[in-house]
Order: structure tokens, then sequence, then C-alpha cells
């Protein structure tokens, strides 16, 4: 397996003795180097979704490949080596109470037979990495949440995973702290070149880190797609969740539009209509203009840009 | 009489002493064991077995539901095979033993079970094999609450020994009932009560201090 893999999930099927269908028939890439998203309401799947993928979960049906590697059907070593090349961090961190940070973070490397002194050095080079290099012989009852979190992502990247998986891992932080760590998790895929699968119920976690989105309901990938495409899409119920909000305005008769790219103002002038109310973002790598226009013609703008 | 008290409580103060050491040298790693199955052996566990599972919990529970006087007596021949002799401290080892090793096992199945499940979750996705999550995650997060239940079942013994004079396994137990109870020598009977109760606190005390000091939450 590369140090960059993919993540192929095909129609996976997660049925549960109870007989609840968390997932029916999930088609889903994850493209090597990107951070993809999956976004849902709390029942939605996505916390099933994301365990198959290091088997934590038992898939009904339906294959998962990691870096090409069909794991929906090891055992023993060989899933053990494969769930080594996997990090996964938690929405409660899941750090053990009684081992120090460095400790916690040499746990991967401890159980794959690297020897003391080099996993002590390891662990110390990514607390350093994350920011904590300080705190190393804390334990985790004497840190903030977000450190950690941090501890988490530094014990998730020990065993130098190719893909990182995020379960909700900033749910439990406030929001100046999740910024924080978002900014870490897109600082370490950038730098590391990893490929990320997060979920989270928030879309400013998507819209702050994430390349691409899915959206999942009732175990079903409704809407998928590259964020700064996503976002323009008309009647899209992500594209909803992205776009820049304006306060509250009232207007009869106004017209909705979306504009993208770096020539909004000119364009918007070119329709004649009174601006009501305008907001522009970055979301994706993209100018996103969002805009309520009234009266003027907006035959000159492209279909598709007219939402409402 | 008086003037043999001292020696009579310190001869009957060290065979207890062997008795609970031994009884407890034999039971941590066995009840560890027992209570370590016990847990991973139920449903939805790391080795879910549930034949194995309703087994290990029938003879515990039926160790447990034995009064350790009528113990005593019917496992003489267990103790015999054990032992080579049915009489004195020794022999008194085998059935404390086998009464506490089913007490201290529940004891480590509650302690483990108190471990959140996302830590070995957490353990299992970073490639642990099942072995490593009893000794890198279960044990070492149970520490304390184990360190404390050694305490209790170490005290629970020692009330235990008191009966090993039913086979002459002497003890401060047996020094109370034949001199103080069936001899009327009630200093005897208070001074054995004194030790007892010293022992017992410095046992507790040591074990709270043990247990805060591996606790790092």
């Amino acid at each position: 397996m590369d140090r960059v893999s993919t993540i192929e999930i095909q129609g996976l099927r997660k049925v549960y003795p109870n007989g609840v269908v968390a997932l029916d028939g999930v088609d889903l890439t994850v493209a090597a180097g990107e951070i993809l998203g999956v976004i849902g309401r709390s029942g939605s799947g996505k916390s099933t979704l994301i365990r198959c993928v290091n088997r934590l979960e038992e898939p009904t049906a339906g294959t998962i490949r990691v870096g090409g590697e069909d794991v929906t059907h090891m055992r023993g070593a060989q899933l053990r080596a494969t769930r080594r090349r996997i990090g996964m961090i938690f929405q409660q961190f899941n750090l053990l109470n009684s081992r120090t940070a460095a400790e916690n973070v040499a746990l991967p490397l401890e159980i794959a037979g690297v020897a003391r002194a080099e996993r002590r050095r390891r662990a110390l080079e990514l607390l350093e990495l994350v920011g904590l290099r300080e705190r190393a012989g804390s334990y985790p009852a004497q840190l903030s949440g977000g450190q950690k979190q941090r501890v988490g992502i530094a014990r998730a990247l020990a065993s130098e995973p190719s893909v990182l998986l995020s379960d909700e891992a900033t749910s439990a932080l406030d929001s100046e702290t999740t910024e924080s760590v978002l900014d870490l998790l897109r600082r370490i895929n950038a730098e590391l070149g990893l490929t990320v699968l997060l979920i989270t119920h928030e879309m400013d976690v998507v819209r702050r880190v994430c390349d691409s989105v899915a959206l999942l309901d009732d175990g079903r990938v409704l809407e998928r797609g590259p964020l700064g495409e996503v976002v323009a899409r008309r009647g899209s119920r992500l594209a909803a969740g992205l776009l820049p909000t304006f306060g509250r305005v009232e207007v009869d008769g106004g017209v909705e539009v979306v504009l993208l790219g770096e020539d909004a103002d000119e364009r918007l002038a070119a329709t004649g209509a009174r601006v009501e109310a305008r907001s522009t973002e970055r979301i994706g790598g993209r100018l996103v203009t969002r805009a309520l226009l009234v009266g003027g013609d907006t035959s000159v703008l492209e279909r598709e840009e007219v939402h409402a | 009489m008086s003037e043999d008290l001292a020696p009579l409580i310190w001869q009957a103060t060290r065979e207890t002493l062997v008795m609970v050491g031994a009884a407890m040298a034999v039971t941590i790693p066995l009840g560890l064991l027992a209570g370590v199955l016990l847990l991973l052996t139920g449903p939805g566990q790391l080795l879910a077995q549930p034949v194995a599972h309703r087994l290990l919990g029938a003879v515990v529970n039926i160790g447990r539901s034995v009064p350790f006087i009528i113990l005593l007596v019917a496992v003489i021949p267990v103790t015999r095979a054990l032992v080579g002799t049915t009489i004195g401290t020794t022999a008194a080892i085998v059935p404390l033993a086998i009464a506490t090793v089913p007490f201290f096992a529940r004891i480590v199945e509650a302690a483990l079970r108190e471990v959140p499940g996302g830590l070995v979750e957490a353990a299992l996705a970073a490639g642990a094999r099942r072995r490593e999550v009893v000794t890198k995650v279960l044990i070492p997060e149970a520490l304390p609450a184990l360190v404390a239940g050694v305490t209790i079942t170490t005290i629970g013994v020692i009330g235990y020994s008191a009966m090993a004079g039913a086979v002459g396994g002497g003890g401060l137990g047996d020094v109370a009932i034949r001199y103080g109870y069936q001899r009327y020598e009630t200093d005897v009977t208070l001074a054995t009560v004194v030790v007892l109760v010293v022992l017992v606190q410095l046992l507790q005390l040591a074990g709270d201090r043990l247990a805060r000091r591996l606790s790092h939450t």
C-alpha cells in the first residue's frame, strides 16, 4: 500500500442483528490525498460507515478497498497490518488514562513492535508536529479537550498511515478549539498527503476542511461532489447548508442567485438589478457569491446560477 | 497464662499471614485470568463464547454460594491431592484459595467492565491483538480498581482464615476459639481482635494509598 491511498466503497450494506438497516447500499470513493466529509444527522449511518472501513464494524454486504486492497474479508494478521495503515481519531479522543501523552502516541508503535528508544523518539516527533512537545509527560486528565484530540491525532499518525478516519473528531470541542484542530487536520493532509475520510454533523466542519462532501441520510448517499461544485447546485440540500448566509432579508419578488468566480461584481452589475443583499465566501477553493436581486434582468446569467 | 500471651499471638499472627498471603498468591493470577475470561467471553466481547461464558459463570457462582465452613471440609480430597495433607496451615490454603478465586474473579470482571469500550476500539484500530488489548488497555486502565479489589479480597480472606482452625490450620481465629472461647481466656480473644483490627486497618490504608498513586484521572 502506498503512503497515499484511495478509499473505495461499493454497495456497502450493514444490517444489525436487531434488523436495523444502518447502511443501505453506499457507494463512495475518497480520492488519494483528498479530504472527504460525510455529513448526516445522528442515525444516518455515518458512524457505521466510517467504522466499516477499518472493520471495527462488520459489513453485511459490499466491498471496501483501501489503497486498492480489498479489506472487506481480511482476518487476523493481515487485518491488523491493514489497520496499522489506517489511522483513526475519535469524538471522545479515547486516550488511555494510565499513560502519558507520549506513551499514548507510542501505543501503535508498541503494537507494531518498534523498539523502545525509537518509539520514544517518534512519539516526541509527532507531539512536536501537533504542537504539544512540552506536554509529553502529561496524563490525559491534565490536558484540555483540544490538547487531547491533538494527542489523538499524533497517535493516529504514529504508524505512518496512508489513510486517516475522523469520527466526529471535533464534536466534543468548543468552536475555537474546533477551528485549531481542523487547521491541524488540513495541515497534516497537505504536508503528508494523507487521504482523509471524516464524518460530521456540522456543515461548518465540511466548509472549513473538506475537498468533497457526501450527504448521508437513512443509510444512503443522497448527494455528493466536490465542494466548489456542490455549492452552486440548484435545490441542493448540501448547497443550502454550505452557501454563505446573509442576515434576515424580507423582500417581495426577490431573486436569489449564486455566482462562482472572481467576476461576480461585474456580472451582478450587468443584470441591472438592485442588490438587496450579498455575501461572498471562499468555499472549496472557489469564490462563491450569493446575492438577492430585485428587478433587473437575470436572463443574462446562466440558468443554473438563478436559484429561486 | 498472660506471660505466654505474646508468643502465642505472635505464632498465630504468622500462621494467619502465611495462609492469607499464600491464598492471595494463588488467587491474584487465577482470579485475574478467570475475571478476564468472564468478561471477554461475554456477549458482544472480543472472545464471545456463549457456552464457555455460561459454564465459567456457573462454576464461579457455585464457588461463591458454598459457605466457607462447608467448603473447608468438602474439598478435603482436593486438598490431599494438591498438598499431600489435610490438616495444618498448608492444608487450609487450598480451601481458602478455592473460596477466594471466584470472588476475586467477579471483582476483576466488574473492574475491567468499567474500562470504556472506546479505548478497546482505539487499540484495535491501531492493529492490536486481543492479548494486547488485555495487557495494554484493560488491565492498566483498571489497575486502580484492581488494587482496590485486591484489598477487599485480602480482608475477606483474613475473615475466612479464622475458620481454618476446623482443619487444624491455626491462625488468629483458631487461637481465639480454643483459648478465648473454650477456656474462657478473654484476654486472648481481645488480643486476637486487636491484632486483626490493626492488620485490616494497615491493609486498607496501604491499598488505598497504592490505588490513589496508580490513578491518573
